[in-house]
């Protein structure tokens, strides 16, 4: 089997999910190569091959230096043609999500978002995605070439395995865009996105209002999390709408996921229940949120939070 | 301004989702339908349009006899015509719907396309990318402000960790995200005047699907988790938990 592994990068910055996707492709024993297309460092070479990927390809030119979807889409898919990979791997990321169905259309290949699951299960492809917001998961089944994958951050964790670096420049002709990338407004300090974080500090109704956040914040800053929040955070207005978990909101799958003042209606089970270990601090034994958590404390959370925040940093001296 | 708004029916979000016996389906008998949430954010966005600059607003839909509850809902938000392609079930590859949609979008010679940014229930996130392609259009999709100017379209659109702003020229394809606007709920007067609306209905011959679901599986239950402490006193044993036995930290 062959792969092509889209590797997404932003501000001169591998992402994570390139190496994650990395791991997997060296762990379903496949032939694989990455391909990188616009502002790619030199050295992006050499990061991948320590994670095992011994060809990395390129496509360069002065215009890629803004992100276009359509033009990006037209550029992979000339390259998938070129290469004929069996699967093109994605992160089930913003760009994952965008560039993939374009790509699916220009090619007439099938598309399975956001797996959870991607194996080799008798010389077949097995993929396993959650849908209804993760109420059940869907075993697929695909034909076409190639099979287009995205993979959810975090699933698989990167592992390093180094291997020697290889390059190769493709020359692609760059096609016109139609729709381009003015301006990238980041959040107001670069924040980590919570898709894409480890470990996720969240909060709800029960923060009681904006003014009690530095409390999530001082206990995301300690444990280097991201902060997420509750659609009635989010729709009261205490936190922007780019922080809420749930069925209409982000999906996140972190290794530990901390929900203060959450009661876990089902909308915010359904974006948060995969992730690895979940803790909730609520004073409500009967919270729904204690049904999916594997450690709580039924207390109020102004005394709990800050106690925690104590301890962390008696830990971190 | 000729506007088309692409919409699904989905299951409400509090609904529990069963499957069949044999879980190759998911078991529909006891769900309560709703228009895709995320549709919402389109049909307000288009009548929104259509009021500041005139024109018309068309809603369309592929699937079952049922999906006609969801589109009227969308007529009584303020949409003027509606067309049922008609099927017996909803496709599980997106390409084959996007396929569907995109010859009837082709004939309306529409100036702005409208779709949620995903639905609900397959969770795909791809026909506002997939249309692009299909239509060789400019499609912005997660938009959470949008302006138009002449033919001229700016767009913010979410990305991780971030926003970033996107300009095209009409004709467009715009997903919507939730932020873009504040949906509407229909008026009595809406609804009355909904119920007028004759819903065209045309028939559809889908491709073959390349992408199909085997079967279903409820997601691996939980242990039941640990009640650390009733106070702040266990906070120190907490931590030792998440250290030593999940180590997570
Ligand atoms: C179409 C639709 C989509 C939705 N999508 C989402 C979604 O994506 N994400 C989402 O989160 N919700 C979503 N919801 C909303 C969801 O139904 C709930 O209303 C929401 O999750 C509740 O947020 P909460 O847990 O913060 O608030 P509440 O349910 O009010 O819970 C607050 C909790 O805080 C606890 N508490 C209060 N004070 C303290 C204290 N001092 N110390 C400790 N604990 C305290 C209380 O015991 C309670 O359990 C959606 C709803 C609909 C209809
Ligand atoms: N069967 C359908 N009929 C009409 N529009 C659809 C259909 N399925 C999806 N859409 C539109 O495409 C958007 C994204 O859907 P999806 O890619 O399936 O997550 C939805 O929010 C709808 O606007």
């Amino acid at each position: 089997m062959k792969i092509l592994i889209y590797g997404e990068h932003r501000d001169g910055q591998i992402r994570k999910i390139t190496l994650e996707n990395i791991t997997l492709a060296r762990n379903l024993g496949a032939e694989f190569e990455v391909l990188f297309i616009g502002n790619a460092a030199d050295d992006f070479k050499d990061q991948v091959a320590k994670y095992g990927a011994g060809k990395a390809l390129f496509v360069r030119d002065e215009k890629l230096k803004t992100y276009s979807p359509d033009g990006y889409a037209k550029i992979l898919m000339r390259v998938v043609k070129d290469r004929q990979p069996d699967v093109l791997l994605m992160g089930a990321t913003a760009t994952g999500k965008d560039l993939g169905p374009r790509v699916s259309a220009l090619l007439n290949a099938p598309m399975a978002t956001d797996c959870v699951q991607v194996e080799m299960e008798n010389g077949q492809l097995k993929l396993v995605r959650p849908m209804y917001a993760g109420k059940v998961r869907a075993n697929l089944e695909m034909n076409g070439q190639p099979k287009i994958v995205t993979v959810r951050p975090n699933v698989y964790q990167a592992s390093e395995q180094p291997t020697a670096a290889q390059a190769e420049e493709l020359s692609v002709e760059v096609p016109d865009f139609k729709a381009i990338v003015k301006e990238i407004v980041s959040g107001a300090k670069e924040k980590l996105d919570v898709t894409e974080a480890d470990i996720i500090v969240s909060g709800g109704r029960g923060m009681k209002g904006p003014e009690n956040w530095h409390l999530i914040e001082e206990l995301a800053d300690l444990l280097g999390a991201a902060t997420g929040a509750s659609r009635a955070a989010v729709d009261a207005g205490w936190r922007p709408h780019d922080e809420q978990v749930g069925q209409t909101g982000k999906t996140v799958s972190p290794t530990l996921y901390i929900a203060v003042g959450i009661s876990g209606a089902i909308q915010h089970l359904a974006g948060m229940s995969s992730s690895k270990y979940i803790v909730a601090i609520n004073k409500d034994p009967e919270a729904p949120i204690f049904k999916v958590a594997d450690y709580g404390i039924v207390a109020d959370l102004f005394e709990v939070v800050p106690r925690m925040i104590d301890e962390l940093k008696k830990m971190k001296n | 301004m000729n506007i088309a708004v692409c919409v699904k029916q989905t299951p409400d979000t509090e609904a529990r989702i069963k499957l069949t016996e044999d879980r190759s389906q998911v078991d529909e008998s006891d769900i309560n339908f709703i228009l895709n949430p995320y549709d919402e954010f389109a049909v307000e966005e288009a009548v929104k349009l259509k009021e500041n600059n005139g024109g018309e607003v068309t809603v369309i839909s592929l699937g079952p006899d049922r999906v006609t509850t969801a589109m009227r809902t969308a007529l009584a938000m303020g949409a003027d015509k509606a067309i049922h392609l008609k099927t017996d079930r909803h496709p599980d590859d997106p390409l084959v719907t996007a396929k569907a949609l995109a010859e009837v979008l082709k004939e309306g010679n529409y100036d702005l396309i409208f779709l949620g940014k995903q639905t609900i229930d397959d969770d795909h996130n791809q026909m506002p990318s997939i249309l692009g392609s299909l239509l060789d259009m400019p499609a912005v999709t997660v938009v959470i402000k949008l302006e138009i100017e002449g033919d001229k379209v700016k767009a913010e659109r979410e990305i991780d960790g971030g926003h970033e702003i996107v300009e095209c020229s009409l004709p467009a394809i715009i997903g919507a995200q939730r932020g873009l606007n504040e949906p509407r709920y229909p008026s009595l007067k809406g609804i009355m005047r909904a119920k007028k609306i004759q819903i065209e209905e045309r028939p559809v011959t889908l491709e073959t699907e390349q992408l199909k679901v085997a079967s279903y599986d409820y997601p691996p239950p939980k242990e039941p988790g640990k009640i650390v402490g009733d106070s702040a006193d266990a906070v120190p044993e907490l931590l030792r938990l998440l250290r030593e036995e999940a180590k997570v930290l």
